[in-house]
């Protein structure tokens, strides 16, 4: 059971500059049936020292799922390094339900080799067991790498540790504000600035095969969306309207925007614009505010916001004409940007309660349930994991923007904590 | 005539700009619905003119986005929550805009709509331009040229002033009048 990884470095290269925002990440809720997990350091500390800590790493990512409570390495009786050293009633005493153990050996100057295997403690049955090899700036996507194996192999389900995430971050106070892009880790680590502005920047969306984005900004004074590819950081104008030009979101297909305009007197409506033929279709249209359009998982449906029954309410359309909106949502008086889970189960929103702003979900499949997930007073912009279990968004602390996590099912909360910067927006990448 | 008669608005304007005491400063511009128009300013402001002016559109519009207390000057509208109607108290702002614009077809004004940080940041767009646009209809129903005024929405991005209380919240909550040079 050998499997070779390429090198993870080109990754890492894209970098236009450097931003300093590392996250701290606090769990405000965790998950009491947390599964107890053991990472056992792979390397002895000069090494890890002088290259870097893979397998803390890969135990920080588990912990942070709020799926997995993860042992101390001071609580460790020993550090194994294969399953053959492994004293596997020692290690069950310690309410160890699993174990990860593994070696990271340099090969020569800047190559790393690296292996890992996954044990259920109670069976001793070995249920991973790879290598990996990397150069030194790949090691922590080796780690994450490593750690999606682990979440998904113990939960099936696909670990999201080696995606990314892009946000806003505004710096400064008025009337000196710079308005940041930032892609980074998604777990904040290696955050870029990929683009840069003393006037507003919103609404970042990831295209489908994660090489893009497009979102607003008003570098102009004016709304403008672009796309840009974060590889080389071209980037072209894709709507320049008169008027309002808004929340761009992808087709699944990469091949067309949803995107909100206006008219001359200012009625905001959805439209779909072909990116190859450039052909704008207009999808609603109502003298109420639509806007915040989320394609559905087949591309034929569009989600958006409306105020036409006096505040705003999620509805849903098709994109074929003459298709009239179904209004998706009832309960409350505030209920915002649509955000569908990959599997287009859940429905991820905004909701008002008590003049608080909340993320709720509502059940698509079943019987229409609403559940509020978040307990904060400004909880806005929330956007899934990949794999559905997590939804990331903007939260308030003590004033201060911050982003935030909570599971798809309310019951683990976290928060990321930034050394400066407002931050708002975040867009959770695709695999 | 109507080109003296716009002449003479103008230079009345720029001389409240120029020749007003600075009673408050539109940074600090209170809370919606307690400031109350001062039109006895108009006419002492209009006697102590020394800007000049040379009927050009580029320094008219400087002229105009300048500081100052009387009604041509105050070019912000405040909103109630969630609300884009005109309140009566800043009925004056947009009937000496409208005079302004009126009298000089070559002069154009963009108007900023602003939101509070509440709500979701798309729909805030949205509620922005609806402000917006309350103002440019009110404009063109006192004679204003269509293609005159422009709007832009910033929605919750661009704050007049930091903080997450009602007080910030007010201030927030309003649309700029720009002359544009």
């Amino acid at each position: 059971m050998t499997k070779l990884f390429p090198c993870l470095a080109v990754l890492l290269t894209l970098a236009c500059s450097m931003a300093r925002a590392e996250f701290v990440v606090e769990v405000t809720k965790g998950q009491t049936e947390a599964i107890p997990i053991a990472v056992v350091p792979f390397a002895p500390p000069e090494l890890t020292a002088a290259s870097f800590d893979v397998a803390q790493l890969v135990s920080d990512d588990l912990a942070r799922s709020g799926r997995f409570r993860t042992m101390d390495r001071k609580d460790m009786i020993d550090q194994p390094h294969s399953g053959a050293n492994i004293g596997f009633d020692d290690w069950r005493r310690l309410n160890n339900d699993y174990m990860v153990v593994g070696t990271m050996k340099a090969d020569g100057t800047d190559h790393y080799s690296i292996t890992y295997e996954l044990y259920n403690v109670l069976t001793k049955q070995r249920l991973l067991g790879f290598q990996i090899s990397s150069n030194r700036p790949g090691l922590r996507s080796a780690g994450h790498q490593i750690a999606d194996a682990v979440f998904e192999k113990i939960l099936g389900i696909r670990g999201a540790f080696s995606t990314r995430i892009a946000y806003i971050s505004v710096l400064g106070h008025l009337p000196d504000k710079t308005f940041q892009l930032i892609v980074a880790d998604a777990d904040g680590e290696n955050p870029r600035v990929v683009m840069q502005s003393r006037e507003p920047l919103m609404s970042p969306s990831w295209s489908p095969d994660g090489s893009s984005l497009a979102y607003v900004s008003f570098e102009q004074r004016l709304p403008t969306v672009y796309v840009q590819t974060l590889k080389t950081g071209d980037r072209r104008v894709i709507s320049a309207h008169a008027g309002v030009n808004q929340a761009p979101a992808w087709s699944p297909d990469g091949k067309k925007l949803a995107l909100v305009l206006s008219t001359r007197d200012g009625n905001l409506d959805v439209y779909v614009l072909d990116l190859a033929s450039q052909v704008l279709t207009r999808i609603t249209d109502d003298p109420g505010i639509d806007t915040e359009p989320q394609w559905s998982k087949d591309g034929q449906s569009i989600y958006f916001t409306s105020d036409r029954a006096g505040g705003p309410q999620i509805y849903k359309v098709g994109i074929k004409p003459g298709d009239k909106p179904r209004r998706l949502t009832f309960q409350g008086s505030y209920n915002a940007r649509p955000r569908i889970s990959p599997d287009e189960s859940q429905l991820a929103f905004v909701t008002q309660e008590n003049g608080d702003y909340r993320i709720a979900t509502l059940d698509l499949r079943g019987r229409g349930d609403v559940q509020v997930l978040t307990k904060g007073h400004f909880d806005v912009s929330p956007s899934y994991a990949p794999n559905g279990a997590v939804l990331i968004y903007a939260s308030r602390d003590k004033g201060r923007g911050v982003l935030a996590l909570v599971s798809a099912d309310g019951r683990v909360q976290q928060r990321l904590v930034s050394s400066e910067g407002e931050l708002q927006e975040p867009a959770w990448a695709p695999f | 005539m109507k080109r003296i008669l716009s002449i003479a608005v103008l230079i009345a304007g720029a001389a409240l700009l120029a020749g007003c005491p600075k009673k408050h400063n539109v940074n600090d511009a209170p809370v919606a619905g307690t400031q109350v128009p001062d039109s006895s300013a108009n006419a002492e402001g209009a006697s102590t003119s020394t800007s000049p002016l040379d009927g050009d559109a580029n320094s008219t519009a400087r002229g105009l986005n300048g500081e100052g207390t009387g009604p041509l000057a105050r070019k912000i509208i405040y909103f109630d929550f969630d609300k884009s109607e005109i309140k009566p108290e800043f009925a004056d702002i947009v009937t000496a805009a409208a005079h302004t614009l009126s009298g000089n077809p070559r002069l154009k004004m963009k108007l900023e709509g602003n939101t509070d940080e509440r709500g979701t940041r798309e729909y805030n767009i949205g509620l922005g331009e609806r402000r917006a646009q309350a103002v440019r209809r009110a404009l063109m129903l006192q004679g204003v040229a269509e293609s005159q005024v422009s709007t832009v929405s910033f929605g919750a991005e661009r704050p007049a002033v930091e903080g997450d209380d009602e007080a910030a919240w007010a201030k927030n909550r309003r649309v700029e009048l720009v002359y544009l040079p």
